[in-house]
Parts: structure tokens; C-alpha cells; sequence
């Protein structure tokens, strides 16, 4: 079989010009760029027996690094849930001040350099900072202990659930909450059966997305957290410890555990993606 | 994930819920809502960019603008720039024509190929420097050709440049996407009837039709190349004045414990982002004046 | 420009779009290709066109095969359901496009394309607007533009897909009428799609109906209102009452009554149907009339010259099944003059019955 005839099996000829050019140039530079180097992680570890990988992957303070970056995630990912919610709600449907403004900053995690973000949260939660020094007193001690890396992750997170569920919120149309009040609901009863049902499959897309960024963020951990070996050291550092020590093996063996992770989130994602289209009529 | 980060969307007057008794909440209820997102607002989002320029200013303007004009932090400048500027015209390149193939026909493994254009937003930044160390590195697959043949990738600009695009490798095809297909193929095909060739047809009536969501895409794509900090953190070496880019000129100043030029760089970058939300802001309102033109 | 489909098939994964569909069109006609929706209209004409390739068949242009000419080449003006306006060009721009995407030497001079605009914006009347741009348009005034540009590049054959489909009705009724004079003037040799039985009979030379990917009739629209060649056209094709029966003679037999039928070739006892329109039957309050069927008055709706009254079957004699309505109209002093009143009996005797077999028998 052919290339044309594989990705066209009716053999329709086709009105518009360049398909066979444009696929071609898509599958050959995603290849190059993207599948090829990806697979060279797989193909790296399998230079490891299973005995071996095993050992590399359930080390003592590896498995430390794993329930921190993913235990911090999920927190994160959860605090970003119920706020992004909120921030989505008000940006939506109330009118206040600066509005404009907050709307466009939600996006700043995804415009502002990762590095920037880590030295500036660590100087803002540091014992001399602006906020750590308020928390200091009730000894809440934030950068360079477990809950930075949590900060750390929650800002990075904010755009995905606001932006996921805004969306949806200002296509829903008032007829539903009229319909649902004039059929005596109450506010709260409104808000938890008929609009939650819809806002769901989005809200779970974007703490999805939050936390698969999450686990795999790096630039603004790695400042505040103080990477102190088994308390506040992230996955994506040990990959970096062990290639600084030339463990090129060992590196490449948690990259996997962290790649297969990613690619059952990615599924996952797209699962909740297809759902939520379904549910609200939308396509993505 | 940029179909987070993307997708020019309207946004709706809320006088119309304010004044709607069905989707009002209690005065008290709004007043918490609106009380615990802003607060959230100001301590995550607002506080760190206030933070950035305070820090930077901390020792004065002096201190600040000698940060900046250091032969180290130039070269930074140089670096992130040339990165760049290498960086996303190939991923604009290549999302204009992962677009048209997507958008524009049907074929076997459509949905496949979109989600494979995403992959690398859903793989670490770290990874991502590590998969060109494990090719182009000392000890790589390439290794000892590329020694024999004495060039560098690894520890050098070719390897920036690889790493940067593989993490922005889908900013500009993920935002043309969703918009080409629902542009729909009518107003191609009426091109081709009235004689249009392929080029034609591209310059003519599609790029006219996507310019704003292209230039958002380059807009997200660009930002992320010029900050991005893990990949181009492992392939980099750190060589001061030679493959630093400038954020990781600004993490060597912090762990020199320079602060204060530290931030100065980082402020540069800051603004940076600064500039990215504003345009992103303008190119929303211009294509939706375009959007709410046509009902 | 003739053009003659021949044997066209086209397949859509599982489903059927063209069943082996032949058609002549003759040069110079206005032709409507009507029928429900996904009956394959839509399909034929983009096939013609060029978008479309069927799987097998063939389409001859002016009595040469096109199938494998690429639709650039095919000289056909194409108008776009929903008009595929060019947005972000002026409606000047959008009527010259076919001119400047012309190569070089056969591009006309720019005052050339200036003056050919212009003339085709006059032709359409929208020459005041020739700087706008389509968003800044109403519905009959972007059909107009998609006209005009389709125009501009003296296409051969004009085809048009529901041209009329996204308008309101006054508008509707209006561009028909402007279509059809503009035809006139032109001459070239138009097919345009429609699933308005109405729109086709008015504005068309010819009607081609299509039923499930396969042509039902072609003809005139007298013809093929007046003869329609199968029960789907009869029923597509405006207000119909049918009888079920059986072949008797010359008469079709319901139940007790007996009908007396146009006489086709079906052979003497076979289940058939008989078609009528609701102007084609009489009431006859004389119940002891030999022919026609016995029926109840249900309803008698009066507005303008003509009355519409509507009946019902007479229950069964076990008083089971859903009755059959009938529809009659006549003119408002026959209902006067007959006395006619809701909930009497009457006989409907049909002027002029057309029978088919019973297909689903």
C-alpha cells in the first residue's frame, strides 16, 4: 500500500491542492522533531534489565520524589479546581473594577518564564518576604519546605481550569437557570443540579490539565522548593541530579515512569475532552 | 494544553446575569465568590509580577541597568533572541501546514495525528533536554559521528534550538486547528471553481481568514520560546557569555546570590510576558470584531 | 453548454448518495434538481461541478468527457449554499477574484476588470455597494455577490446549490422571479437544487426529481405535476388523497365504493393506489350516487376564494383502525351552494384518479 492510498483509502481526488506535500511535510517533521527523540527514552532503557529499571525507579528517594510531585499535583491541582471556578464565575458574570485586567493576567503563568516565577514566589515566601513574613510568626514556614513546591504548582495551574470552564460558563444559556427557578429550585439547588452537571466534564478537563502540567513543572519549583533529598526534591530534579552525575541510564529510566504517566493523562484528557464536547454540544 | 492557552473566544456582557433574578446569588454569596477569587488573584498571580519589578529595583536604577548592560547578560539577550528567531518560523511553518492537512481534508488517522502534534505539551520540560542529550550527547546514538565530525549540539546553540522547539512544537498548529475547521473548506472551494491554484487559494482566501489566530499562535509560541527554562536547562551546559539564554542567566545570578541582578534580568523577561498578554488581549478584541461583524 | 451524466455512482462509506444516475441536460436550460433532503442533489451537482468525484460514470461537458478534468478547468460558475463569500474582501473584490487569479496572459487589463465588475454589480443591482464587505450585506444581497462573482468568469454552465435555501420568504419569492429573468437574458444553461417543490415548478425549464440517489422523473413542470411518474412524485409534488384498493375494470375498488380511474395498464385484481389532488375531488351530498366514497365531514376552513374541506373515512365496521382524512379544496360559493355542515355524510367522487400498483402490499 502506498502512502496516498493508506491515508486516503477511498482514492477520492481531492479539490484542494497540496495534500500529499502538506501530510508529507506534517508526518516527517513530527517525526524528526517529536517521535523520533521521544523514543530514544524507550529505546535508552531497554539497555536495563526489568531488575534493574526496578531498582532505578523504586529507589528509596525516588519514590520520595514521586509522592511529593504527585501528591503536591493533585493539591494543587484541587485548590486550583475550587478557585479557578470561582475566578471563572466572577470574570463571567459580575461586573467589578479592573476586570479586563484580572481577565488577561489569568494567563500569565503561561507567559511568564517558569524561572521568573520560581525566583519571584520564592522571594515573596521566603522568611524576609512580603508574605512570609506574615506567616513566619505563626510558624508557617512556606519556601524551601514541601508546601513551596505546593505554591509553586498552584500557580502554574491557574490558567488551565479558568480557561477551561469559562468558556462553557458564557455559552450556557439564562433559560436553564429561569426554567430550573421557576420551577421553585433555590440558587444553591440551581447551582448543584443543573449547572455543575454541565460545568463537570470541563472542570475535571482542567484539573486534569493542571495536573499533568503540574507533575512535569520544573523552572518555578525547583527555587522555592530547597530540593532538600527526601522532602522537598520533585521527580523532574532527580532526572537533572542524575544526568549532572552522568547516570545517563538512571535518568532515562524515571523519564519513562514520568512518560508513561503523561501519556495516560494525555489519554485520559482526551476521554474528558470528547465528554464534556459531548455534553455541552461543543466541539472543542 | 493550548487549547487552554488559545481559541479566540467572546466574551459576553454580565449585566445580563446581574440583572436576571434566575442567575443572581444573594448579595452576601457574590460578595464571598468575588472576595475569595480576587483574594486568590492577588496572592498567585498579581503578588509574584509585583514582586519581579520591587525586587528588581530593590538596590536602585543603577544597579538595575548595570545588571542589564553586563557583556553577559547582552550575550543572554543575543542568544534567546537568535533561539527564537529559529525557533518559531519552523514551528509556524510547520503548524500552517499541519492545519491545512488537518483542517482542510479527511483521512485515515486524522485524530491520531492532531493528538501526536500535542504530545509534547503533555511531556516535561526536563524530558525534553534529556531526549536530545540521549541522541546528540557525549555518550548519545550520534555521539561519536558528531565528535568525529566536530560539531556540537549538545552544550551548544543547535541543541537550544532543538530542545525549544520540540517544547513549542504545538503552539501554532493547536491554535489554527480548531479554527480552520471551523472556517470549513466552502470558501476554498469557491477559489478553485473561479480558477484559483494552490497557492492562490493559500494566500489569498486562507491566510486572510486565520491571520489573527496565527499571529496569537506565534504570539504564545514566541513567549514560550524566549522563557523556556528545564529543557534548555539540560542541554545548555551553562557556559556564561555562550549558551546562557536569559532565563538561565537569571537563575546562575540567583544562585550567585546576586538578587538584585537577578530580578533585573527577570524583570526583562517579565515584560516580556507583559507585552505577550497585552497583544494577546488586542488580537481577542480585533478578531472578535471580525466575529461579531458577521451575524 | 449540454450537459449529460451517465451512470454516475457514488458512495459515501455505507451510504448510497447517486445509484446509478443518467441525466441530460439540454444547452440553455433552467433546471431544478428537486427532491427531499439526502436524496443526492446536492451530490450530482458537486459531482458535475467537479468537487465531488463519483466512483464510477461519467459527466460530458458539451459533449466531451470531463470526468477527469479538474474542476478549474471545467468553466463552471458555482453558487455556495451559504454563498462562501470571500469575508475579508469587498464585494467588488469578491466578483474580480475569478479575473486576478487568472495567469498572466490571460488576465484582462485592470481597467478591463474594473469595467466587467462593474457591469456584473449593475446586473445584480449592487453596484452602490461594490465597497462593502460580505458581514455588512443582507442574506438576498450576499446571494446576489456569490451570483455575480460566479459570473464574472463567463462560466459555461451555472450551477447553483439551494440558492433561495438560507433566505426569508418574501425574499425568497422575490430573487425566484429575478433569477428567472436573468436566466432569460443569459441564456446559460442553469441547474440549481431545491428541496421546494414550489420554487422548482415556478422558476424551471426542466425538473429532475431525485428519491433516494436515483432520478424519479424528468420533465416539464406541467408534466411532471400533472403526470407524475411514480407515488413518491405525486407526493412530493403537493397535497395529495389516496385510496387504497384493488383493480376492478375501469374502476378502482375501496371497500364497498367503487372509483373510477384514468385507466393505466395494471392488470385486472391487483392491489393498487390511487392518487388525487384535493382539487381533483368532488363532494356530492346525494348519497345515493352510484360511484365515489362515503365519507364524514370534518372540518370546513374558509379564508380567501377558496374553501378547504377536510373528511374522514368512515369507521370500519368493527369500529377498530384510524380513519383515513381527505382533503378537498373548492371554490367558497360551491361550499355555500351545497349547504355543506361539519359532521354530515357526503360522497367524494374524484374528477381524475391515477392508479399504481400497491408497492407495499
Amino acid at each position: 500500500m502506498t502512502f496516498a492510498t493508506f491515508f486516503n483509502p477511498t482514492r477520492q481526488t481531492r479539490v484542494l491542492p497540496g495534500f500529499n506535500l502538506a501530510l508529507g511535510y506534517t508526518l516527517v517533521y513530527l517525526s524528526l522533531m517529536v517521535l523520533i527523540p521521544l523514543s530514544a527514552v524507550f529505546i535508552k532503557s531497554a539497555t536495563l534489565s526489568w531488575s534493574e529499571f526496578w531498582a532505578v525507579v523504586s529507589a528509596p528517594r525516588v519514590v520520595a520524589t514521586y509522592q511529593l510531585s504527585f501528591g503536591a499535583s493533585l493539591l494543587a491541582a484541587a485548590i486550583n479546581a475550587v478557585f479557578g471556578l470561582m475566578l471563572a464565575w466572577a470574570l463571567v458574570r459580575y461586573r467589578f473594577p479592573g476586570k479586563k485586567l484580572i481577565d488577561a493576567l489569568v494567563d500569565l503563568p503561561f507567559a511568564l518564564p517558569t524561572a521568573v516565577a520560581g525566583i519571584a514566589l520564592t522571594a515573596l515566601y521566603a522568611g524576609n518576604g512580603w508574605i512570609g513574613s506574615l506567616l513566619e510568626p505563626l510558624g508557617i514556614k512556606v519556601a524551601f519546605t514541601p508546601l513551596g513546591v505546593l505554591v509553586a504548582l498552584v500557580f502554574i495551574g491557574v490558567p488551565f481550569v479558568v480557561r477551561t470552564v469559562q468558556p462553557i460558563l458564557e455559552d450556557l444559556e439564562t433559560e436553564l437557570e429561569e426554567a430550573a427557578a421557576s420551577l421553585g429550585a433555590h440558587r444553591w439547588q440551581i447551582f448543584r443540579r443543573v449547572l455543575l452537571p454541565i460545568l463537570l466534564p470541563a472542570l475535571l478537563t482542567g484539573f486534569a490539565l493542571a495536573f499533568a502540567r503540574a507533575v512535569g513543572e520544573y523552572g518555578s519549583v525547583i527555587f522555592i522548593a530547597g530540593n532538600i533529598p527526601m522532602i522537598s526534591e520533585i521527580t523532574p530534579l532527580i532526572i537533572i541530579t542524575k544526568l549532572e552525575q552522568y547516570d545517563y541510564v538512571g535518568a532515562t529510566a524515571v523519564a519513562v515512569v514520568m512518560l508513561v504517566f503523561s501519556f495516560l493523562m494525555l489519554l485520559f484528557i482526551n476521554l474528558l475532552q470528547a465528554w464534556s464536547a459531548k455534553r455541552t454540544g461543543r466541539n472543542r | 494544553m493550548a487549547a487552554v492557552a488559545g481559541v479566540l473566544h467572546a466574551r459576553v456582557d454580565a449585566r445580563r446575569y446581574e440583572t436576571n433574578a434566575a442567575t443572581r446569588e444573594a448579595p452576601w454569596v457574590r460578595r464571598l465568590i468575588l472576595g475569595a477569587a480576587l483574594s486568590f488573584f492577588v496572592l498567585f498571580l498579581l503578588m509574584p509580577l509585583l514582586a519581579v519589578f520591587a525586587e528588581a529595583l530593590r538596590k536602585g536604577w543603577f544597579t538595575y541597568v548595570t545588571a542589564l548592560t553586563d557583556p553577559d547578560a547582552l550575550s543572554a539577550i543575543y542568544l534567546t533572541l537568535l533561539v527564537a528567531a529559529i525557533a518559531v518560523p519552523l514551528n509556524l511553518v510547520f503548524g500552517v501546514v499541519a492545519a491545512w492537512t488537518i483542517a482542510k481534508f479527511e483521512f485515515r488517522g486524522k485524530r491520531f495525528l492532531t493528538t501526536l502534534i500535542d504530545l509534547p505539551f503533555s511531556v516535561s520540560p526536563v524530558i525534553a533536554g534529556l531526549i536530545f542529550v540521549l541522541l546528540f550527547g557525549a555518550q548519545g546514538w550520534f555521539g561519536d559521528w558528531l565528535f568525529e565530525h566536530d560539531i556540537k549540539i549538545i552544550f551548544a546553540v543547535p541543541g537550544l534550538v532543538l530542545a525549544t522547539v520540540f517544547v513549542t512544537f504545538p503552539f501554532v498548529a493547536r491554535e489554527l486547528i480548531p479554527l480552520m475547521e471551523a472556517q470549513g473548506r466552502e470558501e476554498e472551494e469557491a477559489a478553485v471553481v473561479l480558477g484559483a491554484n494552490g497557492w492562490q487559494i493559500f494566500w489569498r482566501v486562507t491566510l486572510p481568514n486565520i491571520k489573527w489566530g496565527l499571529l496569537y499562535g506565534v504570539i504564545l509560541c514566541n513567549a514560550r520560546a524566549m522563557g523556556e527554562f528545564g529543557a534548555v536547562s539540560v542541554v545548555s551546559g551553562h557556559i556564561r557569555g555562550q549558551t546562557n539564554t536569559l532565563p538561565l542567566h537569571v537563575e546562575i545570578l540567583y544562585n550567585e546570590y546576586n538578587f538584585a541582578a537577578a530580578f533585573a534580568v527577570a524583570s526583562l523577561l517579565a515584560l516580556l510576558a507583559m507585552v505577550t498578554l497585552g497583544l494577546k488581549s488586542v488580537i481577542e478584541w480585533k478578531a472578535n470584531q471580525g466575529v461579531t461583524a458577521t451575524d | 453548454m449540454s450537459i449529460q451524466v451517465e451512470h454516475i455512482h457514488k458512495t459515501f462509506g455505507q451510504f448510497v448518495a447517486l445509484d446509478q444516475v443518467s441525466v441530460n441536460f439540454p444547452d440553455g436550460a433552467l433546471t431544478a434538481l428537486l427532491g427531499p433532503s439526502g436524496c443526492g442533489k446536492t451530490t450530482l451537482l458537486r459531482v458535475i461541478a467537479g468537487l465531488e468525484t463519483a466512483d464510477s460514470g461519467r459527466v460530458i461537458l458539451d459533449g466531451e468527457d470531463a470526468s477527469s478534468t479538474h474542476v478549474r478547468q471545467r468553466q463552471v460558475g458555482f453558487v455556495f449554499q451559504h454563498y462562501a463569500l470571500f469575508r475579508h474582501l469587498t464585494v467588488f473584490e469578491n466578483v474580480a477574484f475569478g479575473l486576478r487569479v487568472r495567469p498572466r496572459r490571460t488576465r484582462p487589463k485592470e481597467a478591463e476588470i474594473r469595467l466587467r465588475v462593474h457591469r456584473l454589480l449593475d446586473l445584480v443591482q449592487l453596484d452602490p455597494l461594490a465597497n462593502r464587505f460580505p458581514t455588512q450585506l443582507s442574506g438576498g444581497q450576499r446571494q446576489r455577490v456569490a451570483l455575480a462573482r460566479a459570473l464574472a468568469v463567463e462560466p459555461k454552465v451555472l450551477l447553483l446549490d439551494e440558492p433561495f435555501g438560507a433566505l426569508d420568504a418574501q425574499v425568497r419569492k422575490e430573487l425566484r422571479r429575478w433569477l428567472r429573468r436573468l436566466h432569460d437574458e443569459l441564456h446559460i444553461t442553469s441547474l440549481f437544487v431545491t428541496h421546494d417543490q414550489e420554487e422548482a415548478l415556478e422558476v424551471a425549464d426542466r425538473v429532475v426529481l431525485m428519491h433516494r440517489g436515483r432520478v424519479e422523473q424528468v420533465g416539464t413542470p406541467t408534466e411532471v405535476y400533472e403526470h407524475p411518474a411514480s407515488p413518491f412524485v405525486y407526493g412530493f409534488l403537493g397535497a395529495v388523497n389516496t385510496f387504497h384498493g384493488r383493480i376492478d375494470g375501469t374502476h378502482l375498488r375501496v371497500g364497498e365504493a367503487t372509483l373510477p380511474h384514468d385507466g393505466d395498464a395494471i392488470h385486472q385484481g391487483a392491489d393498487a393506489v390511487g392518487f388525487t389532488r384535493p382539487h381533483e375531488l368532488e363532494i356530492v351530498t346525494d348519497l345515493a350516487t352510484p360511484h365515489g366514497i362515503e365519507v364524514i365531514l370534518d372540518r370546513i376552513l374558509t379564508f380567501g376564494a377558496s374553501a378547504r374541506v377536510e373528511l374522514d373515512s368512515l369507521p370500519d365496521a368493527d369500529g377498530r383502525g384510524e380513519p383515513t382524512h381527505y382533503e378537498v379544496i373548492l371554490p367558497r360559493e360551491k361550499v355555500d351552494a351545497l349547504g355543506l355542515v361539519e359532521g354530515q355524510r357526503v360522497r367524494l367522487v374524484p374528477s381524475r384518479i391515477h392508479v399504481f400498483p400497491n408497492q407495499t402490499a
